[in-house]
C-alpha cells in the first residue's frame, strides 16, 4: 500500500466548515424545537385523555418514520408549493418539529416526576399557581428533563449528517467531497469522526458537571 | 397559491408490492443488527465491568465512539473505510454491520444499568442456595434484567427500524427505502412515493411497537 | 374560629366526608382521631381550600372557603399545614425554604424575610442548619423545618396531618416537642394523628372520625378514657397495645 497524503490544511478548514454548518443547523432546530416541545409538553402534563391523545398520537408520528424521509417530503413539499425555501431552511424546520416530538416527552416526564405534596405544600403556603411553577415545578422537573434533553440535542447533531441528501455540504459530506479526491477514506473519516466526538463529548462533559451539582437536591 | 404539479396518487399504489418486498428486507436487517446488538452489547458490557484495564478501555472506546458519532457516519466508515483493507462490503453489509454497531454501544450501556439496577444481594442468595455463578444468572439475574431492559431494547429496534433508511446514501436499492428511492428516479413522483413509504414504515414501526406492548403485558404480569 | 358546617365531600363516585360538623375555637387544639380512609386527611385539605367540598360549609374566620369569590391564596396566609411527608422543597436550603413564601406571598424584602426566617428556624432549634439542603436533614428535622416555614407566616390556626407517621420512632419525641410549644403559645390548631397518649395530653378537644363521620366528639377524658362508640373502643384498643 502507498501512503500517499493529499491532504492539506485547506482541506481540515474545509471539514470544520462543514462541522460549522451542522452545529448552526443543530443549534437552531434545538432552540426552535425546545420552545415548540416545551409548550407542548406543559399542555400536555395539563391537558385532559383526549387532547393529550391527540397531540401525543400526532407527535408520534415524526418518531415513527425516518428522519431522512421527512426532509425529502417537505422539500419536495417546498419546491411544489415553490416557496423558494432553501435546504437550510427546510432542514431547520423538519429538524425543529423532530426535536420538538422528543423534547414534549421529556418536558412532561419533568414535570409529572414532581411529587405533587410538594405543589400542595406551595399552595398551603399562599404561592399562586405561577408562582408554584417558577419556584417550586420548574427547578424540581429541569432536573429530571435536563439528561434527557441532552441526549435529544446530541442526537439532533448527529442526524444533521442527513441533511447532505437534500444538498447541504455539512461535515460528512465536505470528507465525502474530500475522499472521493484524494482517495484516503480512513484518514478523513478518521478526522471528521474526531471533530464529531470532540462537539458531542464537550456538550455532555458540560452536562455531567451541572448533574453533579445537583446531586445535593435528592431527597 | 401557485401548484404546477398535480397529485397523482395511481402510480404510486401500482408501486405497493414492490414497496412491500423492500419492507421485509428493512425488517430483516432491523432485527438481525438487534439480535447481533444483542450479543455484542452484553459482550460489551461486561467488559466494561471487568478490571481488566485493556479489555474495559477496548470497550470504552468502542461504546463511546458508537454513541458519539452518527449512524450515518459509521456506515460511511464500513463502506468507505474497509475498502481500503480489501475488504468489500456492498450497500447491504455496510449497513448491518453500521447499524449492528450503532445498536451495540446503546445496548452495553442500557444492559450496565440494568444489572446495576439488581440488587447484589440476589446473586448472594442464589449462591447461598447452592447454585454456581451460571445458574444464579440464567434463573435469577437473567429474567429480572430481562424484564427492566425490555422497554430499551424495543426502543432500540424501532431506531433500527428508521436506521434502514440510511442504506439509499450508499446505494441500497432493495430495503423500502431503496426501492422508494429507485422508482422515485423513474417518475419523479417524488412527494406521493415516499409518502406511501413514510406510511408504511409508521405501520411497520407500530405494529412491532405494540406486539412488544402485548408481549410484555403477557411476560411480565407479576 | 374555624366552623365546619354539615361538609359532604366525594371523590368521583366515592363519598369520604359524609356530613362533618365541628366548631375549633380560638386558641384550643383540636386533635382528631380515626382509622386510615376516615377521612381525616381529606378534611384538613378542605379547610385550606386544597380540595373542594361538594355540600356544606367551612368558615374561617367568618371567611366561606368554599365560595367561588374568596380568594383563597391571602386566606392561605392565616392557615398553615404540615404534611405528612414531602413537605420540605429539596432544591432549597433550609433558610431558603422559609423565605421563600415570605418573599413571594407576603412580599418582604430580603432582610425583613431572613429575619422572620432565622427567628422562627431558632425556635425549632435548627440555627445550625440553616444553609444545609434538605437530604442531610433527618426526617424529623424536616418535619420541624415545615412546621416553621408554616409559623413563619404568622398564621392564626396551624393544621396538622399526621405529621410523625412517616417518622422514624426515634425522631417522633422531637417534632411532638415543638407542638408543645405551639400550644403553649395559644396557637390554635387542629391535629390529625395517630398519636393517641400524645392528642390526651395536649387537646382540649377530641374527635373521632369512621367512615367520613364524626362518630363521638369530647374532652379528651371522655373520649379516649371512656369511649362510648364500638368503633372508637376498637380504635383505641389497638392503638394503645
Amino acid at each position: 500500500m502507498n501512503f500517499v497524503f493529499d491532504f492539506s490544511v485547506n482541506d481540515f478548514f474545509y471539514m470544520v466548515k462543514g462541522l460549522g454548518i451542522s452545529v448552526t443547523l443543530t443549534l437552531w432546530s434545538v432552540i426552535l424545537g425546545t420552545i415548540l416541545g416545551i409548550i407542548f409538553g406543559f399542555i400536555r402534563s395539563i391537558a385532559g385523555i383526549f387532547l393529550n391523545f391527540f397531540i401525543g398520537s400526532i407527535l408520534d408520528i415524526f418518531r415513527s418514520i425516518p428522519l431522512l424521509i421527512q426532509l425529502i417530503l417537505i422539500n419536495a413539499l417546498s419546491s411544489i408549493f415553490k416557496f423558494g425555501f432553501s435546504p437550510f431552511e427546510v432542514s431547520c424546520f423538519v429538524l425543529a418539529i423532530y426535536t420538538s416530538a422528543y423534547v414534549t416527552e421529556t418536558v412532561r416526564s419533568g414535570i409529572l416526576s414532581v411529587p405533587i405534596p410538594f405543589l400542595k405544600s406551595s399552595r398551603s403556603l399562599g404561592l399562586t399557581y405561577l408562582q408554584t411553577l417558577k419556584e417550586i415545578t420548574f427547578p424540581l422537573a429541569l432536573r429530571v428533563s435536563l439528561p434527557a434533553w441532552v441526549g435529544v440535542t446530541l442526537g439532533v447533531f448527529k442526524d444533521t449528517s442527513l441533511v447532505l441528501w437534500i444538498g447541504i455540504i455539512e461535515l460528512l459530506k465536505s470528507s465525502q467531497i474530500i475522499i472521493t479526491r484524494t482517495q484516503e477514506p480512513i484518514l478523513i473519516l478518521t478526522i471528521a469522526g474526531i471533530l464529531y466526538f470532540t462537539v458531542s463529548f464537550c456538550f455532555t462533559r458540560v452536562t455531567n458537571i451541572l448533574e453533579k451539582r445537583w446531586e445535593k437536591y435528592e431527597l | 397559491m401557485n401548484i404546477d404539479y398535480t397529485f397523482h396518487w395511481y402510480p404510486a399504489f401500482k408501486i405497493l408490492p414492490k414497496m412491500l418486498y423492500g419492507s421485509i428486507t428493512t425488517i430483516e436487517i432491523a432485527f438481525l443488527s438487534i439480535i447481533f446488538g444483542i450479543i455484542l452489547g452484553a459482550i460489551l458490557a461486561l467488559a466494561k465491568n471487568s478490571n481488566n484495564k485493556i479489555i474495559f478501555s477496548i470497550a470504552n472506546i468502542w461504546i463511546e465512539i458508537s454513541r458519539n458519532t452518527p449512524a450515518l457516519y459509521q456506515i460511511y466508515m464500513v463502506y468507505f473505510g474497509l475498502g481500503t483493507f480489501g475488504i468489500y462490503v456492498g450497500s447491504f453489509g455496510a449497513l448491518l454491520i453500521g447499524i449492528t454497531f450503532n445498536n451495540s454501544g446503546y445496548l452495553a450501556e442500557t444492559f450496565r444499568g440494568g444489572l446495576r439496577a439488581i440488587p447484589a444481594t440476589q446473586m448472594k442468595t442464589g449462591r447461598s442456595l447452592g447454585m454456581n455463578f451460571f445458574q444464579s444468572f440464567i434463573y435469577i439475574i437473567l429474567p429480572q434484567l430481562f424484564r427492566i431492559v425490555f422497554h430499551s431494547v424495543t426502543n432500540q429496534t424501532v431506531l433500527a427500524i428508521l436506521m434502514t433508511s440510511l442504506g439509499v446514501i450508499v446505494g441500497m436499492n432493495t430495503d423500502l427505502m431503496g426501492v422508494t428511492n429507485e422508482l422515485n428516479a423513474l417518475s419523479f413522483r417524488t412527494f406521493e412515493y415516499f409518502l406511501l413509504a413514510a406510511v408504511l414504515y409508521y405501520l411497520i414501526t407500530k405494529i412491532f411497537l405494540n406486539s412488544a406492548y402485548l408481549l410484555s403485558y403477557k411476560l411480565f404480569r407479576y | 374560629m374555624i366552623r365546619i358546617i354539615d361538609v359532604h365531600k366525594s371523590f368521583g363516585q366515592l363519598e369520604v366526608l359524609k356530613g362533618i360538623n365541628m366548631d375549633v375555637e380560638q386558641n384550643k387544639v383540636h386533635s382528631i382521631l380515626g382509622a386510615s380512609g376516615s377521612g381525616k386527611s381529606t378534611l384538613l385539605q378542605c379547610i385550606n381550600g386544597l380540595e373542594k367540598i361538594q355540600k356544606g360549609k367551612i368558615l374561617v374566620d367568618e371567611i366561606e372557603v368554599n365560595d367561588k369569590k374568596t380568594n383563597l391564596n391571602s386566606l392561605r396566609k392565616k392557615i398553615g399545614i404540615v404534611f405528612q411527608q414531602f413537605n420540605v422543597f429539596p432544591h432549597l436550603t433550609t433558610l431558603e425554604n422559609v423565605t421563600l413564601a415570605l418573599k413571594t406571598v407576603l412580599k418582604k424584602n430580603k432582610k425583613e424575610a431572613k429575619e422572620i426566617a432565622v427567628q422562627q428556624i431558632q425556635k425549632i432549634g435548627l440555627s445550625d442548619k440553616m444553609n444545609v439542603y434538605p437530604s442531610k436533614l433527618s426526617g424529623g428535622q424536616q418535619q420541624r423545618l415545615a412546621i416553621a416555614r408554616a409559623l413563619a407566616m404568622s398564621p392564626s390556626y396551624m393544621l396538622f396531618d399526621e405529621i410523625t407517621s412517616a417518622l422514624d420512632p426515634m425522631l417522633v419525641g422531637e417534632v411532638l416537642d415543638a407542638l408543645r410549644l405551639l400550644k403553649n403559645e395559644g396557637m390554635t390548631m387542629m391535629i390529625v394523628t395517630h398519636e393517641v397518649r400524645f392528642a390526651k395530653e395536649v387537646s382540649d378537644r377530641v374527635s373521632f372520625l369512621n367512615e367520613g363521620q364524626v362518630i363521638e366528639s369530647g374532652s379528651p377524658n371522655e373520649i379516649i378514657d371512656s369511649p362510648k362508640e364500638t368503633e372508637t373502643i376498637k380504635f383505641l384498643e389497638r392503638s394503645l397495645k
